[in-house]
């Protein structure tokens, strides 16, 4: 059965896919050179990258739809390398990098997305349009007027242009126009244009092995970028899927789809390409134009290479300015604008989460690395209030001797000390008892905090008694605890 | 609880799938449960916007627009559904039948009937679904692939009903001809109806298979012709049909891969094509 379901993920709308892959093609190509020359590489690494990218993950991938390439995430990731280390190091660490994800793949940890809340993915999504948005700024370095010119011209086109008709790529005629004028008015003389910007490739990709020392300390300059570029690149693959998954109204395939991005990956590598992973943006483009199966990808990369091969000279004289202007739509359309009005209405907690992911990947540059921080800060505001969930209430007996304490909620090491400072020592009383049928015992430092306090009343005198420990507290407190076993109050001093 | 699926699609082939399911409710004694299936909405993209430009809260946007677009469509596809479902009851109901339950699912027959079929004695299906105007001959889209993933006996039903008097058994030896014939023996639905045994080879062990199986047959009860044919299974099986006027096909399912398929072509489906009755099929 599942082969039959795999056709059908390829052929089930073909025509519309075909249509879809061709507009997702004519969009790649700015992008794909744009994100080369932030990466510091020629526009060739990262045009053959795209089309490797697209085709195999249109084959591997576990969502189809979704639109993989060079990007952005990625891009930023290899400027160090490539700047302290030279070229020749990129392309190990985009085949390690694909190892790794599909070592993440056969280990499922696509299913640790889940630890990645929803304000980390939206800090997430709104870091990458700012990045790209930033990487853009250089092009306008020593271009003077006409340069600003020349970018807000392109961007009335691109936004203009789908409210006469939706027929056309309006980021193609952006392009298609702007070279038109930079050529007939001899523009290129003052203005940058992607030739300047490096060699363009004029042949198919060759299978080639990549040309460094394979020893040890290879493996330690390239390792710690491949380890971000597996992680920034699964986790902007599983929060694309996500968006399809919800475009679509249909399931995707997690697990399958980090083997997928490695496969791609190290394919990409072999053929002198850098890393990619999911776009956002195109994959909205896509979805946008009718695109839904696996043909979609498969088109894409094919009309790309086609375009990059049969228009090789054209694409040399396509101006920066209409690439930044194509790549500043795209980090509009990324960015999540909503956000900044929820800001006001959404908890604190969620808002610094955001905020918090946000900064730390624009000022690092790295998105594993905002991420990372998003998860820990929203792991410890959960931790926080979980550990409000504590009510302990206390009901002295008719007879005055003895006192009940009621404990509810979650003990572990964030409640623990409210845990201890909620009784009270000073009373005088016969026996006190414990009822902690309504609370749970999770960690040695709630334990701790039990054996502290009962220590504590025995010393003044005092019996205690402890009721109603359920069955999993209970394994942890015979376990652990000191004041049920003998010699309790010697190990007590370092309390 | 046992039971009999029948699954609908309020085409025209409808009415003879619940004539055809409350004559085996009847016969063995079995409740009919209707299942029809909304299949999926979102396979056909509704939008055509190639202008490749994403805007201010694009992906909210888009979201927004796909989820209107379909919710729409699925309202009228799920109130169609209980028109159907409503049809099925009546129908059924006006047969005799007391114990008639519906369901509506989400989902592709084909990729769900492993869901459903738990529990029930037969499946009943029709022999082409909605397009059957457009694709005269030609089977439902769906038929094959339901068939192959199902592990109960199947009934896939013409277009008219007449209550079945004789039954045809191609019996060929395999694993899923066996199943039929311990069917025929064991359960009620074939009980009463006058057998022709037939069988394609000039292999002795299957003879003698065959022999065996015609004395099954006969201890249980049922009237058997038995015939031994050389040559093509889809002529003898039409041909034989025709000539003896034969009311139902009894057959295993798709014993071949899907690889000599793909070259040679399918024989069930080649025979549930060419004659106009209704096919017991086992797999």
């Amino acid at each position: 059965m599942t082969n039959t379901k795999y056709f059908q993920e390829w052929f089930s709308n073909p025509r519309r896919d075909i249509i879809a892959g061709t507009v997702v093609a004519l969009a790649l190509i700015p992008e794909a050179i744009a994100f080369s020359i932030i990466a510091g590489v020629a526009p060739a690494v990262g045009l053959y990258a795209s089309f490797c990218i697209a085709v195999v993950i249109a084959f591997l991938g576990g969502r189809p739809g979704m639109i993989s390439a060079a990007t952005g995430a990625m891009a930023v990731l290899f400027i160090g390398l490539v700047r302290d280390h030279g070229i020749e190091y990129m392309i190990p660490a985009t085949i390690l990098t694909g190892i790794l994800q599909i070592g993440a793949g056969y280990l499922k940890l696509g299913n640790l997305m889940r630890f990645v809340s929803r304000s980390v993915v939206t800090g997430f999504v709104n870091a990458l349009a700012i990045i790209i948005f930033m990487s853009q700024l250089t092009q306008f370095e020593d271009q003077g007027l006409l340069m600003y010119g020349m970018v807000a011209a392109g961007l009335v086109i691109i936004y203009g242009l789908p409210r006469i008709t939706t027929a056309i790529p309006s980021p193609l005629v952006c392009i298609v126009v702007l070279t038109g004028a930079s050529m007939s008015l001899g523009l290129d003389a003052t203005l940058n244009t992607v030739g300047g910007m490096g060699e363009l490739p004029s042949t198919l990709p060759v299978f080639l092995i990549p040309d460094i020392p394979l020893n040890f300390e290879t493996l330690s300059i390239i390792f710690p970028y491949a380890i971000s570029l597996a992680i920034v690149g699964l986790l902007e693959s599983l929060m694309t899927s996500t968006i399809v998954d919800d475009f679509t109204d249909t399931s995707s395939d997690k697990n399958r789809e980090c083997k997928g991005q490695g496969a791609a990956n190290i394919v990409s590598g072999f053929f002198g390409g850098m890393a990619g992973c999911a776009m956002i943006g195109q994959s909205v483009i896509n979805v946008k134009s009718g695109g839904r199966g696996r043909l979609s990808s498969f088109a894409a990369g094919i009309v790309l290479l086609i375009l990059i091969v049969a228009m090789n000279d054209l694409v040399s004289q396509i101006p920066m300015a209409a690439l930044v202007a194509v790549m500043i739509m795209v980090s509009i359309g990324t960015f999540s604008w909503s956000s900044i009005k929820d800001l006001r209405i959404h908890h604190k907690t969620s808002s610094a989460v955001m905020l918090t992911t946000v900064l730390i990947t624009v000022f690092s540059h790295n998105l594993a690395l905002g991420v990372g921080s998003g998860v820990i800060l929203s792991a410890l505001f959960f931790a926080y209030k979980v550990s409000r969930l504590l009510d302990i209430s206390s009901e002295l007996d008719v007879a005055k001797t003895g006192r009940t304490y009621t404990v509810k909620g979650q003990l572990f090491f964030v409640s623990a000390n409210s845990f201890a400072e909620a009784f009270d020592f000073r009373e005088v009383l016969e026996k006190v008892t414990i009822d902690v049928s309504h609370a749970h015992f999770w960690d040695l430092s709630a334990v701790g905090a039990l054996d502290r306090v009962v220590l504590k009343f025995r010393r003044e005198g005092t019996e205690v008694e402890l009721v109603g420990l359920n069955e999993a507290s209970k394994t942890l407190v015979l376990q652990i605890a000191t004041h049920d076993k003998p010699g309790a109050m010697d190990e007590m001093g370092g309390h | 609880m046992s039971k009999i699926l029948a699954c609908t699609d309020g085409s025209l082939y409808a009415p003879s799938i619940y004539k055809h399911a409350a004559w085996a409710s009847k016969r063995i004694d079995s409740p009919v449960q209707v299942l029809h299936m909304l299949n999926p909405h979102h396979e056909t993209p509704l939008n055509s916007d190639y202008s490749g430009s994403i805007g201010f809260g694009a992906k909210s946007a888009l979201l927004d627009e796909l989820v209107e677009l379909e919710a729409a469509n699925a309202r009228i596809a799920q109130k169609r559904g209980q028109a159907i479902l409503e049809d099925a009851e009546m129908v059924l109901k006006a047969e005799g039948l007391e114990n008639v339950s519906t369901m509506q699912k989400h989902g592709k027959l084909s990729d769900e009937i492993v869901a459903y079929e738990d529990g029930a004695d037969l499946i009943v299906l029709g022999k082409r679904g909605n397009n059957a105007n457009f694709e005269k001959g030609h089977l439902g889209t769906n038929l094959e692939r339901v068939i192959r993933s199902c592990h109960h006996p199947v009934l896939v039903t013409s277009r008219e009903f007449d209550e079945p008097k004789n039954f045809l058994l191609a019996y060929d030896g395999g694993s899923s001809a066996e199943k039929a014939i311990e069917y025929a023996v064991k359960n009620t639905l074939l009980k009463g109806m006058f057998c022709h045994l037939i069988t394609l080879s000039h292999d002795s062990a299957i003879i003698e298979k065959h022999k065996a199986a015609v004395k099954k047959l006969e201890t249980a009860g049922y009237e058997v012709e038995s015939y031994l044919f050389d040559g093509s299974v889809e002529e003898a099986i039409t041909d034989t049909v025709i000539k003896k006027s034969i009311d139902l096909v009894v057959m295993g399912a798709f014993g071949h891969s899907k690889i000599r398929q793909l070259f040679v072509g399918s024989t069930t489906s080649s025979i549930i094509r060419a004659i106009h009755k209704p096919v017991l099929l086992f797999r």
